[in-house]
């Protein structure tokens, strides 16, 4: 459907965009990519009288790499992400997850602080910031602040965002060296909203052991989560088969998945266990089970 | 609500429009510029029918705003080739019989030439990735893939070597 009337402002920086939310009173709305919310305009889910373009705002575009963290500016694009040397070099999770992110011409657009606004509990972004302890970079009208991922990621489709408030940045702590990772999900079809996939990273100590182990569900339960009872399974053992079969029943008791059109609640919850498998597997090195799990 | 001016440029030549702030860029090139190529199918960025190439990368028409254009370049399937002179992946596609009703045929030539244009050796398993972001339900993707296979040498692919 065609998109409701509203009004249209370009921000050319980061105050000049606070000061329009500001303006708009709660009826003012970011827009980065448009990815995401101009389906939810279209579907008339949103009406906000202005939308306020921050696509000019260069400072917003920069992946920055130090001694300590990795920071993605909240223009920062799929295609980006997916094509940045540093990040291959420095965290290659998240190259290796964008492959899954929509289609090839929603990366070209769709952004890191558009996605983690609309906060899809399906989607790959907030899964990442949730399980690799991100931290989400906000600015307002009292300010910036910083928040845990965790705690401004809350709901579906319910970011904790304040109406004069824009996400700047994600920030990362730095990622080791020789860090285990694994990423799988599962979707009707290429590009759709995986209707479960699992995040995981841990590091192994001079024993082969799993230290910090760190596993996220997406599209299984109403928003991105870790899963400490699958984290605990893992943890402080060797990752081999039988141990992360253990894990993945524990992210089977862990989840607790949505019921909906597609799948029921509990083929999700037994998506889960596979595709933790899935992802443990190609962290721990091991090659993909013989039964296709 | 009030019109607003935007500048852009399409298939080389700069277009001033005055649009509804609320008007996709998919909608002012087919209302406003006329160039009733670029389809649109479903208006919420699932079909792939409205893709246009902006600055040399395949983007949803439907999913952007007319005012987000503002001082890009756009490319759309009429920006291809004309009836007479055809594009290599149009003639492909027309030697392939990559196409029937043609409904969802601009996206996706406006989707391979922006990939074949940055990826010249693009495999059959890159291409099949890529339309994945285009729906087409009466031809099938068979012939679609191996037109596009043909198309690259005109892109620049360099066939291996037979040994």
């Amino acid at each position: 459907m065609k998109l409701p009337p509203l009004q249209y402002v370009r921000a050319s920086s980061v105050s000049e965009a606070v000061d329009l939310l500001v303006q708009g009173a709660g009826d003012a709305r970011i827009l980065a990519g448009g990815q995401s919310l101009i389906p939810v305009l279209a579907f008339r889910l949103a009406a906000p009288a202005v939308l306020v373009d921050i696509g000019g705002i260069a400072d917003l575009k920069r992946i920055d790499i130090t001694d300590e963290t990795v920071t993605l500016g909240a223009l920062v694009r799929w295609v980006d992400i997916e094509r940045s040397t540093a990040l291959k070099a420095h965290m290659p999770l998240l190259p290796a997850v964008m492959a899954h992110v929509a289609h090839y011409q929603i990366r070209n657009r769709g952004t890191v602080g558009g996605s983690l606004a609309h906060c899809d509990p399906a989607a790959e972004m907030p899964g990442l910031a949730v399980t690799c302890d991100g931290t989400i970079i906000l600015e307002g009208a009292s300010g910036r602040r910083e928040a845990p991922a965790v705690e401004v990621l809350t709901g579906a489709l319910a970011a904790e965002i304040a109406e004069d408030e824009m996400i700047v940045a994600l920030r990362f702590p730095r990622w080791r060296p020789e860090r285990r990772w694994g990423f799988a999900e599962f979707a009707r079809r290429q590009g759709d909203f995986a209707m479960a996939g699992i995040v995981a990273h841990f590091d192994q100590d001079a024993d082969g052991v799993a230290r910090d182990v760190h596993i996220g569900v997406i599209g299984a339960t109403d928003r991105p989560t870790r899963l400490p009872g699958a984290e605990a399974a893992l943890e402080g053992r060797i990752p081999d088969a039988m141990t992360i079969r253990d894990a993945c029943r524990a992210v089977q008791d862990e989840v607790e998945p949505p019921e909906d059109i597609h799948a029921s609640a509990a083929y999700r919850r037994a998506l889960a266990g596979v595709m933790a498998n899935q992802a443990l597997r190609q962290a721990a090195g091991l090659p993909a089970a013989a039964n296709g799990q | 609500m009030d019109e607003i001016d935007i500048t852009l440029t399409v298939n080389g030549t700069a277009h001033i429009l005055s649009v509804s702030p609320r008007t996709t860029l998919a909608d002012a090139l087919r209302q406003g510029l006329g160039l009733t190529g670029t389809h649109v199918g479903c208006e919420h960025g699932v079909c792939g029918a409205c893709t246009v190439i902006v600055d040399g990368a395949a983007m949803r028409s439907c999913l952007m705003l007319a005012a987000q254009a503002e001082r890009h370049a756009i490319t759309t399937v009429e920006g291809l080739g004309r009836p007479e002179a055809l594009g290599p992946l149009q003639a492909a596609f027309r030697k392939h019989h990559a196409l029937q009703c043609g409904f969802c045929t601009p996206g996706f030539l406006t989707t391979l030439h922006a990939l074949l244009t940055e990826e010249p050796d693009a495999d059959a398993e890159r291409i099949r990735e890529v339309v994945s972001g285009n729906l087409c339900r009466c031809t099938g993707y068979v012939a679609i893939i191996e037109a596009a296979l043909e198309a690259r040498a005109a892109y620049g692919h360099q066939e291996a070597e037979a040994c």
